[in-house]
């Protein structure tokens, strides 16, 4: 999938998001409208302002330069990151127009501020194993990770990722031991990726966007786990007419090409 | 525990060069105007500074392979750099706790120390609530408490008020009197050097222009510098009997030299008159007054003609001639009065 | 402190002159100026208001009920403990290096002090992954570390605090070396003459003499440390108990229960401002 971008362009802007919270030795309330938000400029009449979840950041790139080059004059402009930040984000009043999530728990959080209505999912996101390529821990399933001796790294309970291999893990009816939770899919990769860990459960999409660097493995329990990936214009769209067709674009054949091949299956 | 010394330091816009020799329980004063290079020749005595050239030798040790604090020396610095931190037992302590002396002891021997210098009850203070001489004595205390075989003090009184200086220079030539090592002190202030010195060393432009008793270089001063410092008049010119000639100008003396020759005398010796005094000294001449300032007691006369001199006259005098800056007058000085020494 | 001029060692009494001096400077007296005092405040507001929203989104009531859950104590003592262990190491590496910058002539000084500062500049996670690349299991030094030794860092709460004194020595090494460089050297030689050593001069007068800086960087070093959250997440990860701090947990509850996040920021800042009023009320009555 050489159309992504590499993995550090997507790793570090998500990085340096976080990073802010670091600086003040403590969180920062979610009160905070993202002061990189581009939807800081206001919605001009030719400019859409699209929220969306970290792992939609190649494709939604892409087909934002689509949209662009079919409505000349019109720009688009991606906030990426957590769901469940760009989420507080558009309940603390932040200006966007679409908001696609990773979890349909984040985007209940907007639907039950009433700032947006009939979501639809538009792709589904299923667990690998992923391990480093030459699988030091030689892992071919899911049980494999419960060896005390296999260092497994997790997504957090908090973050949709985690949610899932809890499910996927309780559906198995296995117990793993994770030597860290990370704070979202990409830090989870970035440690297979370095080899600090033998194995993490993460997206195939995020298998495939890392382009070889690590190896996907399947594993039947992740059909119980299946992540839905929420999509919906904003009642309060500065955008008007341009956010529904944002998303129209999204949930067309078009926009189904270029998701299934990043690894997503559609719904 | 003497020391013998060749001193040279080379800087870029300055060169210190001097043969420097102690001998026990002598104390010699560096004196010299400001960068003459008298704290460098301390500094580099103590290790602070590097030699560029020469060798220091105590004893017939050599001390100048050695680092600061491996000489056996003891160092009183012009603002006596206590430790802020540490009451004046412990700045005193700080020496022998370095030699190895436990710490009992140390400040046994620290406390005995202050006693000498006075302080006994002051040995809690820390030096931010010690007057200025007291913090002086707590610096020599200090010095003296490593048993140094040779004793440098920088400017020891220039930090002190007129009145304290009085005292502490009196007490500290006292305890020089009772050290058996070399000590060199450093100071641009002619009285320190006459009452605290057995010798003085001129410096100058970093080499040596005078040494001597510090009666001999008052009676006999070989620079301007010097003879302002010891406030005489001082001329060098040809010598030939009893007539020194400085430049066209005739200046008779009482002792009989050849070739050349310094002739000084002290301001005091010149008499001055409105108009051409009657009888004939035998230095007479006709001079200027370029300014008239408060001296002491009495009134100093600037005076140029053939030869710029000092002259030094009571308040009446001043009066009765109807002194003005500016003004023309005779002055004349005895010959007997006057004092030729070989240049 | 200033002994730099003769004044300041003379007798406050009699030297009239320096005591004039130092009374005129004092009595500059009048009405403030607002040149100075609007921007304070509004400063001091900027700073504070943030502070003000925590407390007043703070969800009162069930605020013991949330302190009393285990995992935020966990958190909290890991925070603290962590935070403590990296300062203490920030000190016995920082104030050395401080020194040999402030105090030795080498080349490439400049370059050096620059290097230092690198980790103020980098952005935390960045300084993570860099720590990893070095330290990681597979890192340059980490793979020796393990194959020698045994050691991995990653995911332990040694690595904590490893990614926290990596990101918080810099405030101390900056403020030490200051406190350095504008103490009198004099001192050090006069200690010099007096036969110390060094090693002991260091100890027993430049040390003393530079503590209030000394502390100040400490002090900036501990909070720096208590709040980092990009390294650490990124080289020890995040798991409770060993290496979730607050700053993580703080992160995690963010994802779901904002409320939640509110409660431990303000744990966060309660203890650190107590502990660090206390601290400095300490150094300015000793001082």
């Amino acid at each position: 999938m050489s159309r992504r971008l590499p993995r550090w362009a997507i790793a570090l802007p998500v990085a340096l998001a976080l990073a802010g919270l670091s600086g003040c030795g403590s969180g920062e309330p979610a009160a905070t409208p993202d002061a990189g938000s581009s939807s800081a400029a206001g919605g001009g009449a030719g400019e859409v302002t699209v929220f969306a979840a970290a792992s939609l950041t190649g494709t939604f790139t892409e087909l934002g330069k689509t949209f662009e080059a079919a409505h000349p004059g019109t720009t688009v402009r991606f906030n990426f990151g957590s769901s469940a930040t760009l989420a507080q984000q558009i309940v603390q009043g932040a200006p966007a127009d679409v908001f696609a999530a990773a979890s349909p728990a984040t985007m209940k959080t907007v639907t039950d501020a009433s700032l947006a209505a009939s979501p639809v999912t538009f792709v589904r996101n299923k667990l690998q194993i992923a391990v480093p390529k030459d699988n030091p821990a030689e892992v071919d399933e899911l049980k494999d990770l419960t060896d005390a001796k296999v260092k497994v790294a997790l997504c957090a309970e908090q973050v949709p990722c985690g949610a899932a291999a809890v499910k996927a893990l309780d559906a198995a009816g296995l117990k793993v031991t994770p030597v860290t939770l990370e704070q979202d899919v990409k830090a989870t990769l970035t440690k297979v990726e370095l080899g600090e860990v033998d194995a993490a459960l993460v997206y195939r999409t995020d298998v495939i966007a890392s382009a070889g660097k690590v190896t996907g493995i399947e594993f039947p329990e992740a059909d119980q786990a299946i992540n839905d990936y929420p999509i919906a214009t904003l009642a309060k769209a500065p955008a008007g007419d341009l956010a529904g067709q944002f998303v129209d674009l999204v949930l067309s054949q078009q926009g189904k090409d270029v998701l299934t091949k990043a690894g997503f299956e559609a719904p | 525990m003497s020391l013998d010394a060749r001193l040279v330091v080379t800087r870029a816009a300055f060169t210190l060069d001097l043969d420097l020799h102690v001998a026990a329980g002598e104390v010699v004063a560096l004196l010299g105007p400001n960068g003459a290079g008298k704290t460098t020749a301390l500094r580099a005595l103590a290790g602070l500074t590097g030699l560029s050239e020469g060798e220091i030798v105590l004893d017939g040790r050599p001390l100048h392979t050695l680092a600061a604090e491996q000489r056996p020396i003891g160092m009183v610095f012009q603002d006596y750099l206590l430790f802020p931190h540490l009451s004046a037992l412990d700045n005193v302590a700080f020496g022998p706790r370095c030699q190895g002396v436990p710490k009992a002891e140390a400040r046994r021997a620290a406390a005995a120390l202050l006693e000498r210098v006075g302080l006994a009850d002051r040995a809690a203070a820390r030096p931010r609530e010690l007057s200025g001489g007291q913090a002086q004595r707590v610096a020599l205390a200090r010095a003296l408490a490593v048993r140094p075989e040779l004793l440098l003090l920088d400017e020891p009184l220039a930090a002190l008020d007129a009145h304290t200086r009085l005292e502490i220079r009196s007490q500290l030539r006292r305890h020089l009197a009772d050290f058996d090592g070399a000590t060199v002190l450093v100071t641009h202030d002619p009285l320190d050097a006459m009452v605290l010195a057995d010798r003085l060393i001129v410096i100058e432009g970093g080499t040596i222009v005078q040494q001597g008793t510090p009666a001999e270089v008052a009676r006999r001063p070989r620079t301007d510098y010097v003879a302002r410092l010891v406030g005489l008049n001082l001329y060098r010119g040809v010598a030939d009997g009893a007539l020194v000639k400085v430049g066209e100008w005739p200046l008779h003396t009482s002792e009989n030299l050849e070739g050349p020759a310094f002739v000084a005398f002290p301001p005091a010796a010149v008499a001055l008159y409105r108009s051409r005094p009657d009888g004939s000294p035998r230095n007479l001449w006709q001079a200027r007054i370029g300014g008239i300032e408060r001296h002491g007691d009495n009134v100093r006369v600037h005076l140029d003609g053939p030869v710029t001199a000092f002259a030094d006259i009571t308040p009446a005098a001043v009066a009765d001639l109807d002194l003005t800056p500016g003004q023309r007058i005779w002055a004349s000085v005895k010959a007997t009065e006057t004092h030729a020494y070989p240049a | 402190m200033d002994f730099s001029t003769p004044e300041h060692a003379g007798p406050p009494g009699p030297s009239a002159g320096s005591g004039g001096r130092r009374a005129a400077g004092r009595g500059v007296a009048g009405r403030l100026p607002w040149m100075l005092v609007l921007p304070a405040v509004a400063g001091l507001v900027f700073l504070v208001l943030p502070l003000a929203g925590l407390l007043i989104r703070a969800p009162w009531p069930t605020l013991l009920e949330r302190l009393a859950e285990p995992h935020v104590l966990e958190a909290l003592r890991l925070s603290l403990a962590c935070a403590t262990v990296a300062t203490a190491c920030c000190l016995l590496l920082g104030v050395p290096l401080a020194w040999l910058l402030a105090r030795v002539e080498f080349p490439g000084r400049r370059l050096v002090r620059a290097l230092v500062t690198v980790p103020l500049v980098l952005p935390p996670v960045v300084g993570g992954v860099a720590l990893l690349l070095v330290l990681g299991r597979r890192g340059l030094v980490g793979q020796w570390l393990e194959s020698s030794f045994g050691v991995t860092l990653p995911f332990t709460t040694a690595g904590v605090i490893v990614a926290e004194a990596f990101v918080a020595m810099p405030f101390l090494v900056i403020s030490v070396e200051g406190a350095l460089r504008g103490a009198d050297q004099r001192f050090e030689e006069a200690a010099a003459t007096l036969g110390a050593s060094r090693w002991t001069v260091f100890r027993r007068v430049t040390l003393p003499m530079v503590m209030p800086g000394v502390v100040a960087g400490a002090v900036l070093c501990w909070a720096r440390a208590l709040g980092e959250f990009g390294a650490t997440i990124t080289f020890a990860g995040n798991f409770p108990g060993t290496t979730r701090t607050m700053p993580l947990a703080v992160y995690l509850a963010l994802e779901t229960e904002p409320e939640a996040a509110i409660v431990l920021s303000l744990v966060l800042l309660a203890v650190s401002v107590i502990i660090l009023a206390s601290l400095r009320d300490r150094w300015v009555s000793a001082a």
